[in-house]
């Protein structure tokens, strides 16, 4: 299980977890999860056309993820942008369908871009999704402070010259950078829920919003460690253990929190009780 | 202290979508004062703020802060918007969220000194929010998140925090505390309050001016120059009267006259 291919998954793994906690941190705060499993969707139809074209897998996986942010970021309105969200995903959808349908390439392989494979990690591989995956923390370390203002509230952020739309976009960008490394490991399909699952669980353990970005990328981790332990001992797909790794975390972690508040409530009550008696 | 005003509305006018909202529109305000900004609900005092913060581009006029036209960067203004909701599930504590009113324009990650931390604290204590700091922003009631909305905007000290709307939705004791809690740290912090209200009357004890806005013109001075029956029928091109009753002010229209752009309602509790 560490050695020959796999020394590369657990090395990409790991990167892809930082990642995927450090943006997924942001993703739940701004309530993106819909653009965040859109690009990696369409990341997929740039995936097969590039096996299509014969070159190099990551090349049509970035090209499609970025022009899926900046369509998404320039036609959003009001900050509202479900609507071509949707679109957008059908559309690159459909594209990567017809790819598909042209490609003389064998099934599996399709299956691995949409639901994860450990065999997809090739040395080759390593160096750009380290390179891309160093991009994505240092963006999310210099927008940090602005972006959390205007994820929370747009309209101060506004006000003090930090234009909400424009934040918007970057992180769109960031989203289609982390998108371009990840499918590759787990998958179109499944991408989302790193994002998602380690993210929303560690917000329900902490009130900081460090603390939790820092959850986030140790629960990310433990996830997909677990996972390529799990897809190399059942050769099921790493998409599905992330997916369930992660939902299951979600689920501990709002066990937590309502646990935490009940505790919490009753706390307060007790001590309104003795501050009756003392009266 | 200098004779320039910490604002100057001058001869503002802007369209939405073609209507037009504010006509000609020029009032001061001046370093420290409490000015209240008075209008029914619609008639454009959110967009009066926003084209002060630049947020909004007026046909024509000029804002000038401190005799100056604003910069996009400008931190001489503090801002409190109408409605802000926050998720109960964001994590950050209501402390965090008042010490990113000093760096939230920062980029990159940098430790907050001591100093800051200290001043973080002591803004807390003067909006009497230390009760709550630590609890999650979206988890408070809308008094304290107003308390928490206005340390935000004090903490970068500006000569003057624009508020729109504090006091809806909130129940009458949180309107009193917020208003008195307004008028402690304007004169604490020497900043000047422009503060937007459909209601007046709680804002009369503390109110050093008042802009009254309707049907997208503006008449301003103090209270007793601006709500006078000859003023503001005036202003609203009809007869209107001013009645003061137990401290209270009512402006009512005649009979028969269309009323709805009076923005106060308030019950008459005989006995």
């Amino acid at each position: 299980m560490f050695s020959g291919f796999m020394v590369n998954a657990w090395e990409v793994g790991t990167m892809v977890a930082i990642v995927g906690g450090v943006v997924g941190f942001f993703v739940v705060l701004r309530g993106s999860a819909f653009p965040a499993h859109a690009i990696p969707n369409g990341a997929f139809a740039g995936a097969a056309g590039a096996n299509l074209l014969a070159i190099n897998p990551l090349i049509g996986l970035g090209v499609f993820s970025f022009g899926a942010a900046l369509g998404i970021g320039a036609l959003s309105r009001r900050g509202r942008s479900d609507a071509v969200t949707a679109l957008a995903l059908v559309m690159m959808l459909a594209l990567g369908a017809a790819f598909v349908s042209l490609s003389t390439q064998y099934e599996p392989q399709i299956f691995s871009l949409l639901f994860g494979e450990i065999l997809g990690v090739s040395s080759s591989d390593l160096l750009p999704v380290v390179a891309l995956g160093a991009v994505c923390i240092v963006a999310v370390a210099m927008l940090y402070r602005p972006l959390l203002l205007t994820s929370i509230a747009p309209d101060i952020a506004a006000a003090r010259g930090l234009r909400p739309q424009r934040f918007e976009i970057a992180f769109l960008i960031v989203i289609a950078c982390a998108t371009t490394m990840t499918v590759p490991v787990v998958g179109a399909l499944l991408i989302f829920t790193l994002m998602l699952g380690p993210s929303a669980a560690a917000q329900c353990f902490t009130n900081r919003a460090g603390r939790a970005m820092a959850g986030s990328v140790a629960i990310a981790l433990v996830t997909i460690w677990l996972a390529l332990a799990c897809a190399y001992e059942s050769n099921w797909p790493v998409g599905f253990y992330v997916s369930v790794f992660s939902a299951t975390w979600y689920g501990i972690g709002r066990g937590y929190a309502e646990w935490h508040t009940r505790r919490q409530v009753r706390a307060a009550g007790d001590s309104r009780r003795s501050i009756a008696l003392t009266n | 202290m200098t004779d320039v005003p910490v604002l100057q509305v001058d001869e503002l006018s802007v369209s939405l979508s073609g209507r037009q909202v504010l006509d000609h529109v020029t009032f001061d305000v001046r370093g420290g004062e409490f000015t209240g900004l008075i209008g029914s609900n619609g008639v454009g005092k959110t967009t009066l703020l926003r084209t002060i913060l630049g947020l909004q581009r007026p046909d024509s006029g000029r804002v000038l802060v401190s005799g100056t036209p604003l910069s996009p960067r400008s931190r001489s203004l503090g801002y409190v918007p109408q409605k802000i909701v926050v998720d109960p599930d964001v994590p950050m504590r209501a402390r965090d969220f008042v010490a990113l009113g000093l760096d939230a324009h920062r980029y990159g990650l940098t430790r907050r000194s001591p100093p800051q931390r200290e001043l973080v604290e002591q803004i807390l204590h003067d909006v009497d929010a230390e009760r709550f700091a630590d609890h999650r922003l979206g988890s408070l009631s809308g008094g304290e998140q107003q308390r928490v909305f206005i340390a935000h905007a004090l903490i970068s000290r500006p000569k003057l925090l624009l508020l729109d709307e504090p006091l809806a939705n909130l129940d009458p004791r949180s309107v009193q505390e917020i208003v008195a809690l307004l008028h402690r740290v304007a004169r604490g912090y020497g900043v000047a309050i422009l503060l937007s209200a459909h209601e007046m009357n709680a804002l009369l004890p503390v109110m050093d001016r008042i802009v009254y806005l309707t049907g997208g013109r503006a008449a301003s001075g103090t209270t007793d120059e601006v709500i006078r029956s000859d003023v503001l029928s005036q202003l609203y091109g009809h007869h209107v009267d001013v009645l003061q009753l137990h401290g209270r002010v009512l402006v009512v229209a005649e009979p028969g006259q269309d009323n709805q752009d009076i923005p106060q309602h308030p019950t008459l509790t005989l006995g």
